[in-house]
């Protein structure tokens, strides 16, 4: 990258400013990718990455700002456009259609004469030429996510992309994959390819990119060779303050065991789905059981089978506090005790349209005592509310506000403590801090662990390893809908979970072998 | 496009209110001009149809006896939609609600006694509630649509009603005709406006009002249908269960579209005829969605567009307008209250710059 | 032999408007759009085309006049439905009340009036022996309505277009995000199902029943929105489903002429009771739905940028 000083950029953004109602997602944003840079654009959930690359493939149309494409300026009107400039793009939640083929869905992200006859036959050879294993006969219901990836990024290939844009890839994928990927990425950069690569794992950053941009708050904060970096320096950039890790301790004595799960199958009738498959484990009083998986291995199924939303077939397979309740709902479930907190914080967890009075209705009606008769004590659910607010330093005027007018991270603080302030012996969250920002995210971890140290069991589903690694007691690893052995943290490392989260149920005897390769296709360089 | 929508985020409660009125506006100028098209004199005939019929007591008493049973049925089927559960089978299950209470009366037939108009209303309620169940089983056991499981079974309800007055319940000393005997007095609502057609019903749609309004305010059952309405999700993550919301609401719609078909045999018809209601059950739809499906909006929408029909009534005798003037009404008000629904969720801002040329 | 083919005919002549009608349907159901406005649109097509065809004397221009009616009205609701990000359901229930009422205001001067109804019977051919009648005798939109079948068939399933289509009711957001007008596609697909509701509409009151009768459809418009359900959103299927239906609607004419003593209103109900019934049989298979059901059907599509 050494004469990039002589050549002609690549892309060139200058001043993209784009302002949406109540939020501008960029202010002023230039950016600049030479020919062959692999180019990270790294930021915390809500800087403006998604924004600006939407504008770069023609997505949204940003207020102000220039767009230069090899040293011509060009104004993209639409995916279409970008696509003939040469720019592709891998969406992070991926541009896939279900009911389709992997070749219907690769024609239809491509122009319509390079969808022409032969596709498949090309899809074939550019997915071997890449390792990219692919049959493009195949529905994409019944692919894996690594393997969804692949249609995308296949997609970009058919069409002699000279920049390509992937968005947060390896949040899907195994650290195996992860690396996979990297060697093709790779690759296409010796062949000239640019690579914008937008992430907030500093250390795959470290190993890949050439250069790398930070934005915060829709501006660019800082610019740096993030291999000259340390992942700490790259971190304050990005978030803005000293980072403060979660205290806990360490020392903490085990109490009963409060939430137990025997041999619990849930069969799934969509097709879309996972089955449940025989899944034991047990979390006691005090501690901070975490799950680790790759989306979609049986994540959701798992939480809506604990909250009581799908009912197992044998009673006995769950037992909250010694009684079996695998046949009771959520109501029932939160009257002996436990608090949730699912993956969606609007429309599953909160109701976006109503107040937040009505919201903390909704899961304290019973514990809180909110009802008489049938009816709303309205003025004791707004003081419950209220205080919820208070203690939780929930940024909103008053809890008259609806639900969706708050921000991702309050609105997550909201539900935590509505649970939480529910004094629950048993607490079972799905992504806690899926989509919120570093301050809020902080706040919430403290906060599960001191329910932890309150004696609370607590059992935290997510694939962000490294909140798991932060805050949990033991960590076990769901993949297709099985659990492995729960293991304390302290005897774990990351690559044993990567191993394990891609399909191998158990730790193998000797952590350092063999990679497990999806498929048994062996296309590994 | 030179406008385009950018959400509010929160729902702008000013605009809940004022959309119904801005309805009713777009809807009067349109009529103004479709009078004018039709070669009427648009001054006239808006005062003919909008004015003229509620100018006397009379007129404002057949406007109640009208907007009795339009209330009744959009109050139950409010509940529905809130809860996503569209019931739009009301005039099937008035139609066996009147032939339940209908029947009971001429059961009763000349005697005397309290208690038949009490047991015609309970056997109006469950004639409606059954009729309403079957869709409500269909759906939650077989996963069958609502909508065109109620929408059937109106027509089935059609040809039953037509069935019993050609047969069974036809008048034996009427000619042939295909109307039952008249009822006799114990099985007629009673008067509550001396002189005029208005009755007890109007009390009981009064009533449902005050209920509906407390229940979806107040109680848990209304909370639970407005949590499923709007968060289907959020409502099985509170433990609330979406069948019983199912059966409960299509009951409860079909209970009180029975009710208010038992008052019309009961009331201003008095007799079984072929056919009950000019389309009560339909229009109970706009009314729930003009009203806001909020019980004391659905008692305002309920009064104008009963005058709806008391307008296409005096319209076709004063300026020989056709009947279908009235639906024709309805739809539109209907149409821009869906149009101007919009402004609740979104505003409307110009659109400058960046439009693709 | 000769009561069988006349049977025959007269099932085509049931089935038709409601094999336009639904595929129409099933077209805007596959691009993700749920109108429920079949039957108002049916009832406009249905007085358009008896109107023009009055006053024309062409039964062509009955016919085309009849689909633009249609597509106008289905145009209303596309503008509601995919600008204005109203609810669909509603949308389309104020449709049908819109179009019974109108259709009803329009046709009030038409009321008594016939028509001749659109000729029957393709020259020579119907002369053949045995088969003639039976395959040769209908009137030309029965052949147009299979015709129709094949090209939306082929549209879906052999062209890109249709591709297309199939992918923004399967996921708007995505089909956005690759740089599709989503709106646009949903549009053409409105007003070509409101020209179909249209043309099958007119079918009624220009060939079944040449003739203006207030609410005439009588219903039909729902039955072709039960149909596409029934077909599981196939083509093919729905052409069957219809078929079954005119059969069973001529079944129950046939035997009330027959003097069969079940009263004619209960068999009357027999076509109503069958759509719930095979509603049924369809519905409960969740897996089957989920399958074929295009997945974005009746959600509101609004591009954030």
């Amino acid at each position: 990258m050494s004469s990039a000083a002589t050549e002609t950029a690549r892309l060139k953004l200058t001043g993209v400013t784009k302002q949406y109602p109540g939020c501008l997602a960029n202010d002023d944003v230039s950016l600049t990718i030479m020919p062959g840079e692999i180019h990270a654009l790294l930021g915390e959930n809500g800087a403006g990455k998604s924004t600006l690359v939407k504008f770069i493939y023609g997505v949204v149309k940003a207020d102000k700002g220039m767009m230069e494409w090899n040293g011509q300026q060009v104004d993209v009107v639409d995916p279409n456009a970008a696509r003939q400039l040469g720019i592709g793009m891998v969406f992070q939640h991926f541009s896939l259609f279900d009911s389709l083929t992997v070749a219907e869905n690769i024609a239809l992200g491509i122009s319509k004469e390079l969808a022409g006859p032969g596709l498949e036959e090309r899809i074939e050879k550019i997915s071997e030429d890449y390792g990219l294993p692919l049959d493009p006969h195949r529905h994409v219901h019944s692919l894996s996510v690594g393997e969804r990836q692949r249609i995308e990024i296949v997609r970009c290939l058919l069409q002699e992309p000279k920049l390509l844009i992937m968005d947060e890839p390896t949040s899907v994928l195994t650290p195996q994959e992860a690396e996979r990927l990297f060697v093709t990425l790779r690759r296409l950069s010796a062949e000239g390819v640019s690579i914008l690569y937008i992430s907030h794992k500093l250390d795959e950053i470290k190993a890949l990119c050439h250069a790398a941009t930070i934005m915060r708050g829709g501006r660019v904060t800082g610019e740096c060779i993030p291999a000259e970096e340390t992942a700490k320096s790259m971190a304050e950039m990005m978030i803005g303050t000293n980072l403060k890790a979660p205290e806990r301790h360490d020392d903490v004595t085990l109490g009963d065991v409060r939430l137990k799960i025997s041999s619990l199958n849930v069969p799934t009738d969509d097709q879309f789905g996972v089955s449940l498959e025989d899944i034991s484990f047990d979390v006691r009083a005090g501690e901070i059981l975490g799950v680790a998986g790759i989306a979609g291995n049986g994540q959701t199924e798992l939480m809506d089978a604990l909250s009581g939303e799908a009912l197992a077939s044998n009673n006995e397979s769950i037992w909250i506090e010694g009684e079996a309740v695998g046949l009771t709902g959520p109501g029932g479930r939160r009257q002996l005790g436990v608090g949730f907190v699912p993956e969606e914080r609007l429309g599953h967890g909160a109701v976006p349209d109503m107040t937040l009075w009505e919201n903390a209705f909704l899961s304290g009606m019973k514990r809180m005592n909110l009802m008489s008769n049938g009816f709303m004590k309205i003025k004791e659910t707004v003081d419950y509310a209220e205080s919820v607010i208070k203690q939780f330093t929930v940024k909103t005027p008053d809890s008259s506000h609806a639900a969706n007018s708050l921000s991702g991270g309050n609105l997550q603080k909201f539900i935590m403590g509505r649970e939480i302030m529910q004094s629950p012996t048993v607490m079972i969250a799905l992504q806690p801090t899926w989509g919120v920002d570093a301050g809020a995210a902080a706040f919430i971890h403290q906060e599960l662990i001191n329910l932890a140290n309150n004696g609370a069991a607590v059992l935290v589903i997510s694939q962000d390893l490294d909140e798991l690694f932060a805050i949990s007691t033991r960590i076990a690893v769901i993949a297709e809908g099985r659990m492995s052995v729960a293991k304390n943290v302290s005897d774990l490392t990351v690559e044993q979970i990567g191993l394990m989260m891609g399909g191998t149920h158990d730790l193998p005897d000797d952590p350092h072998a063999q990679p497990h390769v999806e498929g048994g296709v062996s296309h590994v360089s | 496009m030179f406008l385009k929508l950018e959400s509010r985020g929160e729902a702008n409660r000013n605009m809940v209110y004022l959309t119904p009125v801005l309805a009713v506006i777009l809807t009067l100028i349109t009529g103004f001009f479709l009078f004018l098209a039709m070669g009427h004199d648009p001054f006239e005939a808006l005062y003919t149809f909008f004015i003229y019929p509620i100018s006397n007591s009379y007129g404002i008493s057949e406007l109640l006896v009208k907007a009795t049973p339009i209330i009744l049925c959009a109050i139950g089927l409010s509940m529905g939609f809130r809860a996503n559960v569209w019931n739009i089978g009301a005039e099937g299950q008035l139609t066996l609600g009147a032939i339940f209470g209908g029947t009971v009366a001429l059961m009763f037939y000349e005697q005397e006694g309290w208690y038949i108009i009490p047991l015609m209303m309970v056997a109006g309620v469950v004639g409606g509630a059954l009729w309403a169940a079957i869709p409500a089983f269909l759906k939650t056991r077989f996963n069958a649509n609502e909508i065109l499981v109620s929408l059937m079974l109106t027509y089935v309800a059609f040809q039953l009603l037509s069935y019993l007055v050609h047969g069974p319940l036809r008048d034996p000393d009427g000619y042939n005709f295909p109307e039952s005997r008249l009822f006799s007095d114990s099985a007629i609502v009673p008067i509550l406006w001396e002189g005029t057609r208005f009755h007890v019903g109007g009390l009981f749609a009064l009533l449902a009002v005050v209920a509906g309004w407390l229940m979806i305010s107040r109680h848990l059952i209304g909370f639970q249908i407005r949590v499923i309405g709007m968060a289907p999700m959020a409502a099985s993550y509170a433990g609330f269960s979406e069948k019983k919301l199912i059966w409960f609401t299509l009951l409860l719609s079909g209970g009180l579209a029975g009710l208010a078909g038992m008052f019309e045999v009961s009331g201003p018809v008095g007799q079984l005829v072929p056919s009950i209601s000019p389309g009560y059950g339909f229009t109970a739809i706009i009314v729930a969605f003009l009203g806001r499906l909020h019980p004391v909006g659905i008692m305002m929408a309920g009064l104008l567009v009963a005058l709806t029909y008391l307008g296409g009534e005096s319209g076709q005798i004063t300026l020989g307008l056709p009947e279908a003037v009235t639906g024709v009404f309805q739809g539109m008000l209907l149409f821009y209250l869906l149009a101007s629904d919009v402004l609740i969720k979104y505003r409307v801002v110009p659109n400058f710059g960046t439009a693709k040329s | 032999m000769d009561l069988f083919v006349a049977i025959m005919v007269n099932v085509a002549a049931a089935s038709t408007p409601l094999v336009f009608a639904a595929m129409g349907e099933l077209v805007v159901e596959k691009s993700g759009v749920l109108n429920l406005g079949v039957e108002g649109m049916m009832l406009m097509g249905a007085i358009a085309g008896f109107a023009a065809g009055y006053a024309s004397g062409s039964m062509l221009i009955g016919i085309i006049v009849a689909g633009i009616a249609g597509g106008l009205l289905a145009l209303l609701f596309g503008f509601l439905t995919q600008h204005l990000l109203a609810n669909q359901v509603a949308t389309g229930l104020a449709l049908t009340i819109f179009g019974i009422g109108i259709s009803a205001m329009v046709g009030h001067s038409f009321v008594g009036i016939s028509l001749d109804p659109i000729a029957k019977g393709i020259p020579f051919l119907e002369d053949i022996p045995v088969i003639g009648k039976l395959f040769f005798g209908h009137d030309i939109l029965v052949y147009a309505s299979f015709v129709m079948t094949a090209l939306v068939f082929y549209f879906l399933y052999k062209t890109r277009a249709g591709l297309i289509l199939r992918a923004v009711g399967t996921n708007h957001d995505a089909a956005h995000s690759i740089g599709y007008s989503v709106i646009k596609i949903r549009y053409m697909a409105i007003v070509f199902g409101g020209a179909m509701a249209g043309i099958g509409g007119a079918y009624l009151s220009m060939a079944v029943n040449p003739m203006w009768v207030e609410e005439m459809t009588a219903g039909r418009g729902w039955i072709a929105l039960a149909l596409v359900v029934f077909a599981t959103w196939r083509p093919g299927r729905v052409l069957v489903g219809a078929y079954l239906f005119g059969g069973i609607s001529i079944l129950q004419l046939n035997l009330q002429a027959m003097g069969v003593t079940i009263a004619p209103q209960l068999l009357a109900m027999l076509p109503y009771l069958v759509t719930i019934a095979v509603l049924v049989i369809i519905s409960r298979d969740s897996g089957l739905m989920k399958k074929h059901a295009p997945a974005c059907l009746g959600k509101i599509f609004h591009a954030s940028s």
